[in-house]
């Protein structure tokens, strides 16, 4: 039942998520016909329980659809939207139609609400935003856009009527958590993806008459890539296990910690092996490793994520470190 | 890439996770109050009075079968028994090898003889191993092995020298890897594993002294050593196979992550006092936390894969890589943290914890092969080489 769910998005994606449909995308061209195709799939609801017309899967059984969303580099947010979807439908609010990216960081302005740098904020239709302690549904069309720093993402701002008006989802919601779970699940993805184009691109490559992939150095290298994208993938399936379609937050704090280290060491090694074609925009290998720092910094870096694990094991916990170690891998 | 995609979050499970108590009480009694530089020592401290008194408890050779003493359970049994030694510091060098990998390696290729003879007094922490496989000239290039076991009337003479064995001046038993025919350079064809009774005339065990002034490995020397017609342990040429499916036990285990453990929470218990509280601390411990708990889930998918009978040696050689990288990263890390402070807040205990785990780091990345064999593993598993 999982396989098979992963291989049919998986199969979608290889079809409609093409690295020219990535591209034209960040280049500025609308997504919708390629969300609609999702929408239609039903994968945005995953996590909705079937009472509500969802599949009312767990958030563990969901990991691979969410590192899906990285390996293809998929230029909307389908993970947000799957996770948005079953915190709204918690808190009783039938979810709308289109993606959804999330604010944890919203702030008033005057008469204006401000959501800086949201992760897909360009290509979302909708921002749930966490505003002065209450969850707030924003329609994308009615906000004015400036440009983010990644292509896909922008900073959304939304004048008072509007704000007023939107749907509020009652209940306290950890935003920043259902981010960074994202985000780590995308990163395993993509770290993966970049793990299988540098092995690929080893043994193809000939330079002083045979593959760069034969020379010991390039072999530990890429020994090393592989063990920090099978640590991530351990770390982002961590941030994924939960009994119910909710991340838990120290989890996910292990999981975004450990999957943004490995980006940055990942990127770095991976450009190194492949030389000056990695480096330019035609070559492939650049739409993950550019993915690869964005999810790093989106939803907190890996010292953000440190300092929250450490006041856990410094202030809140006593006695051995084996024992937090144990309450945050741990599943049954 | 199947070897990644194929380690999932694995769950303990509950019959096994339910070992933890009884261990943990044991570990209260006997462990906790040794000073943490001892317990840093980890699994190369050495106290046969331990080992006896966990073997009497059945916290050892849980994998093995009841028939020979052992606990008739899985591997998850073994890891849980484990961790919790490593946790504690428990002083568990006595009977770790023969626990470990010489007792499973008789059940798999000894005789009927040789398990009902070898395996039960391990199991009560009475009968201790050492591996011989390295040599003055045979490390890192373990098919260079030189030393010579030679048929005769009364079974086999043995000569040669076997170097960096752990704890051989307190074992009873070595598992040699030797050379029955050829020459070294035939390479991995022509060696034998036969099992040595250091007790024999002929044996000269010589201690080391390593850099931080303990003795765990040694120097062994075979002077005309006659073993007995049944010393050979499998099948005489298959030594190679063999050594390479006891590396698999030997770097699968929780112990190639927690070296630093009794560190790192020593060093926590400082953090949580008022003085040792710093905005950098937290940060560090979280970092290392981040680090240790993705590895213990590995390490418990290995263990996952160990109990449906699977051999992953090159997911274990992986994880090791990682993992002794992180143990090394401790000490570093927290003496960076440490000494950046006025010294006179610091406790002694720590420092000299920190001092024995900051020596010894470099033998973590060595012990049970070095990181450039580990990598250049993983690159043939990944099909580079």
């Amino acid at each position: 039942m999982d396989d098979l769910l992963t291989d049919t998005l998986q199969q979608l994606l290889k079809g409609q998520c093409t690295l020219q449909l990535v591209r034209d995308v960040e280049a500025g061209k609308s997504p919708a016909a390629f969300w609609a195709q999702l929408e239609e799939s039903g994968f945005a609801d995953a996590l909705v329980p079937e009472a509500l017309g969802g599949a009312g899967l767990t958030l563990a059984t969901v990991f691979p659809l969410l590192e899906l969303c990285g390996s293809f580099a998929v230029p909307v947010p389908l993970a947000h939207t799957m996770l948005a979807r079953a915190l709204l439908a918690d808190a009783d609010v039938a979810p709308p139609a289109g993606s959804i990216a999330l604010a944890p960081v919203a702030a008033r302005d005057g008469a204006v609400l401000r959501c800086p740098l949201v992760a897909f904020g360009r290509v979302a239709d909708w921002v749930l935003a966490r505003v002065d302690g209450s969850t707030v549904l924003l329609p994308v069309s009615q906000a004015r856009t400036t440009p983010g720093v990644f292509p896909l993402d922008a900073t959304l701002a939304w004048d008072e009527a509007d704000f007023a008006q939107a749907q509020r989802a009652p209940g306290s919601h950890d935003l920043e958590t259902l981010s960074a779970c994202c985000a780590a699940a995308q990163l395993s993805g993509a770290l993966m993806s970049v793990f299988a184009r540098t092995l690929q691109y080893a043994n193809e490559r000939q330079q002083f008459g045979r593959a760069i992939g034969k020379f010991q150095a390039i072999q530990h290298q890429i020994s090393v890539i592989s063990e920090h994208v099978f640590a991530a993938r351990m770390a982002a399936q961590i941030g994924c296990h939960s009994a119910t379609h909710m991340p838990q937050r120290l989890r996910v704090a292990l999981a975004k910690a450990r999957t943004s280290e490995a980006a940055v060491e990942v990127a770095a090694l991976s450009h190194s092996i492949h030389g000056a074609i990695g480096f330019t925009a035609e070559f492939d290998l650049q739409l993950y490793t550019r993915r690869l720092h964005a999810w790093r910094q989106a939803a907190g870096s890996e010292s953000f994520w440190h300092t929250v694990l450490g006041e856990e094991l410094v202030d809140r916990h006593e006695g051995l470190a084996i024992d937090l170690i144990r309450m945050t891998t741990d599943i049954h | 890439m199947s070897a990644l995609d194929s380690l999932t979050l694995t769950a303990i499970p509950a019959d096994d996770e339910a070992l933890r108590r009884p261990v943990r009480e044991f570990l209260r009694e006997h462990v906790a109050q040794l000073p943490a530089h001892l317990r840093a020592r980890s699994w190369g401290g050495y106290d046969s009075n331990f080992s006896r008194e966990a073997g009497k408890r059945g916290f050892l050779g849980l994998t093995l079968p009841k028939d020979y003493g052992g606990g008739g359970r899985n591997a998850f049994a073994r890891y849980v028994v484990v961790e919790e030694f490593l946790s504690f510091g428990a002083p568990v060098g006595s009977h770790w090898i023969a626990e470990r990998q010489s007792a499973p390696l008789i059940l798999k290729y000894g005789t009927e003889e040789q398990k009902r003879r070898y395996i039960p007094p391990v199991c009560r922490g009475e009968s201790y191993f050492c591996i011989g496989m390295s040599e003055p000239n045979a490390g890192s290039d373990l098919a260079g092995v030189r030393t010579r076991a030679t048929r005769n009337d009364q079974g086999w003479l043995l000569n040669g020298q076997k170097i960096w064995t752990t704890n051989a001046h307190h074992c009873h038993h070595m598992i040699a890897l030797v050379r029955t025919s050829g020459t070294s350079e035939d390479r991995h064809k022509g060696l034998t594993q036969v099992i040595v009774d250091l007790a024999l005339p002929g044996v000269t065990v010589r201690p080391i002294t390593d850099l931080s002034g303990d003795s765990h490995f040694c120097e062994v020397f075979f002077d005309n050593v006659q073993l007995a017609p049944d010393a050979v342990l499998g099948r005489e040429g298959d030594g190679w196979e063999q050594v390479m499916s006891e590396l698999a036990f030997e770097r699968s285990g929780p112990e190639r992550l927690f070296s630093s453990i009794v560190l790192f929470d020593e060093w926590l218990a400082f953090v949580r006092t008022p003085e040792g509280r710093t905005p950098e601390s937290l940060q560090l411990a979280g970092r290392l936390l981040s680090q240790l708990a993705p590895l213990r889930a590995m390490s418990i998918a290995l263990n996952g894969k160990l109990a449906r009978g699977e051999s992953p040696a090159v997911e274990a050689a992986l994880v090791k890589d990682l993992g002794t990288g992180v143990e090394q990263a401790i000490p570093t890390l927290i003496a960076d943290d440490l000494y950046r402070r006025p010294s006179q807040q610091v406790p002694i205990e720590l420092l000299l914890t920190l001092n024995y785990v900051t020596q010894v780091a470099p033998s973590f990345s060595l012990r049970g092969g070095t990181r450039d064999i580990l990598r250049g593993m993983i690159a043939r598993g990944l099909g580079l080489r």
